[in-house]
């Protein structure tokens, strides 16, 4: 579904994607850890080209998007994306934050937007938030928005950027549950986290990223249990 | 009438109070040939050529603030030719126009571009539009940078395309930033309407010297006018105030 080849990232002379080559089967999810500034945000963000990469490429459903006479917005609208801080628009409405994307694009009527809006947010608990604006929220609620918005252009993949960093702590367990459904619903999923709890529950893949490079991967019960390279080792040992 | 004549004589005389002669000279500057309808016509003027330019500086602003953050913000080796020479042209601008001083600009305008023009108070605020401009410009892309970049990554995330994002989201949360830099700029403006007189425009200044220029009394239009601009300023800073409030009515609510 998603081809990642040779894909390299430098901000400057700091070089933090290395030469790195993957593939995201449809259903996948993948759950990626890794300690802080090892590129895995990065990694995330090349997906659908917030970041553009120095080398390689990417190819999205047989389309080259990483070729600059790809129209990217085209892509993006089948690739949903839940980013740290939310990123909701403090100047609209939930609903207008949810339905906006759809009826811009032409994907939807307002009529046809709304509606869905409703059914997504009677899926997250949150139909009576309709009317609220974003800072009236709180951070869990407003990440359960974010995954809503991103849900209502019917993308094929969802990225999430570490969705449940900026949460205080007893409110993670309301993403986490929405993420865990989606996944059950059998959405292809790209996850950068640090749940570890939520990568072995949900992760059928996990890839451990350092230093700009996927040092390893593999199932939950192999990457957890039994972890090869060293510094994967010494990650979960600080982590677990 | 014949209070003014008779203690104009007195005042003549060298024997009028210290209040009769306030009041005749404050007669002259002001009551005496109807004279505050020229303060009036100044007062107009004023208006007038603030509104025409503040609409040109807005226009010009808006548009040379986008072709330089779209010129900033185009994907790596996606550069458009076009966009490269429109941004060039856009900084050459900014920087003679803030490179050099209003009164300048003015009697280049005034003397030297049009000078078989008879019409001051126009090409006055056409200067006055295109130097507010280049301030407005910067105001409006200072305002579009201090936006938290993930609002406008999350707007094309989605799938929105550049204008869209702009439209929707960026611009709107961007115009409330900047409303008290805009207020400022508007504030300033209003005052270098005075300017224009040095190309003959017809507003207060010019009105106040026209005045003083036959009764050789100069204290009473001055503060006269002094006033004027102050009370002008006070009422548009309590208009932008309330426009700010209505604003950030989103952000409590």
């Amino acid at each position: 579904m998603i081809d990642v080849k040779h894909l390299s990232k430098s901000f400057g002379d700091h070089l933090v994607l290395d030469d790195i080559s993957e593939h995201i089967y449809p259903g996948d999810k993948v759950v990626i850890i890794g300690p802080s500034g090892s590129g895995k945000s990065t990694f995330l963000r090349s997906l659908n080209l917030l970041e553009e990469p120095s080398a390689g490429s990417i190819t999205f459903d047989g389309v080259e998007i990483t070729s600059p006479k790809t129209d990217i917005d085209k892509v993006r609208r089948q690739m949903g994306m839940v980013f740290q801080h939310f990123n909701l628009f403090p100047n609209m409405t939930i609903q207008k934050n949810i339905t906006l994307a759809p009826v811009r694009t032409g994907l939807m009527t307002q009529a046809e937007a709304d509606e869905k809006a409703m059914q997504l947010l009677d899926r997250v608990g949150l139909t009576e938030k309709a009317g609220a604006y974003p800072n009236q929220l709180s951070g869990g609620q407003k990440q359960r928005i974010a995954i809503v918005r991103a849900l209502a252009m019917n993308p094929k993949v969802m990225l999430f950027d570490e969705p449940t960093s900026a949460l205080d702590p007893e409110m993670v367990g309301e993403v986490l549950t929405v993420m865990k459904e989606l996944a059950a619903d059998g959405m292809t999923m790209v996850v950068v986290t640090h749940e570890m709890g939520f990568a072995r529950e949900v992760g059928n893949r996990i890839l451990f990223m350092d230093g700009g490079k996927i040092l390893e991967q593999g199932s939950p019960e192999a990457v957890f249990g039994n972890p090869q390279n060293p510094r994967l080792k010494d990650f979960l040992s600080k982590v677990l | 009438m014949e209070q003014y004549e008779a203690w104009k004589a007195l005042l003549r005389a060298g024997e009028a109070t210290g209040w009769q002669e306030f009041y005749v000279k404050f007669y002259q500057a002001f009551i005496d040939g109807s004279r505050w309808k020229q303060y009036l016509n100044g007062v107009g003027t004023t208006l007038l050529v603030t509104a025409m330019a503040l609409a040109i500086g807005i226009a010009l602003g808006i548009l040379v603030a986008m072709v330089r953050t779209a010129h900033d913000q185009q994907r790596a080796g996606k550069h458009n030719p076009v966009l490269g020479v429109l941004n060039g042209v856009c900084q050459v601008y900014v920087t003679v126009i803030r490179g050099t001083p209003m009164m300048v600009q003015l009697l280049i305008m005034g003397f030297v571009i049009f000078s078989s023009s008879r019409n001051y108070t126009m090409v006055g605020a056409l200067t006055l539009g295109i130097n507010s401009g280049a301030y407005v410009s910067e105001i409006i892309r200072g305002g579009l940078m201090a936006l938290d970049p993930g609002q406008a990554e999350a707007g094309r995330s989605l799938g929105l395309n550049y204008v869209d994002t702009m439209r929707f989201i960026v611009i709107p949360q961007a115009f409330k930033a900047i409303l008290p830099a805009l207020g400022n700029e508007f504030i300033i403006l209003l005052k270098d309407t005075s300017l224009i007189t040095v190309i003959g425009g017809k507003e207060l200044v010019y009105a106040a010297q026209a005045i003083y220029g036959r009764t050789y009394e100069q204290m009473f239009p001055l503060i006269g006018i002094a006033c004027i601009y102050l009370v002008l300023v006070m009422i548009f800073s309590w208009l932008l105030s309330i426009l700010e409030r209505r604003l950030r009515q989103s952000d409590r609510r």
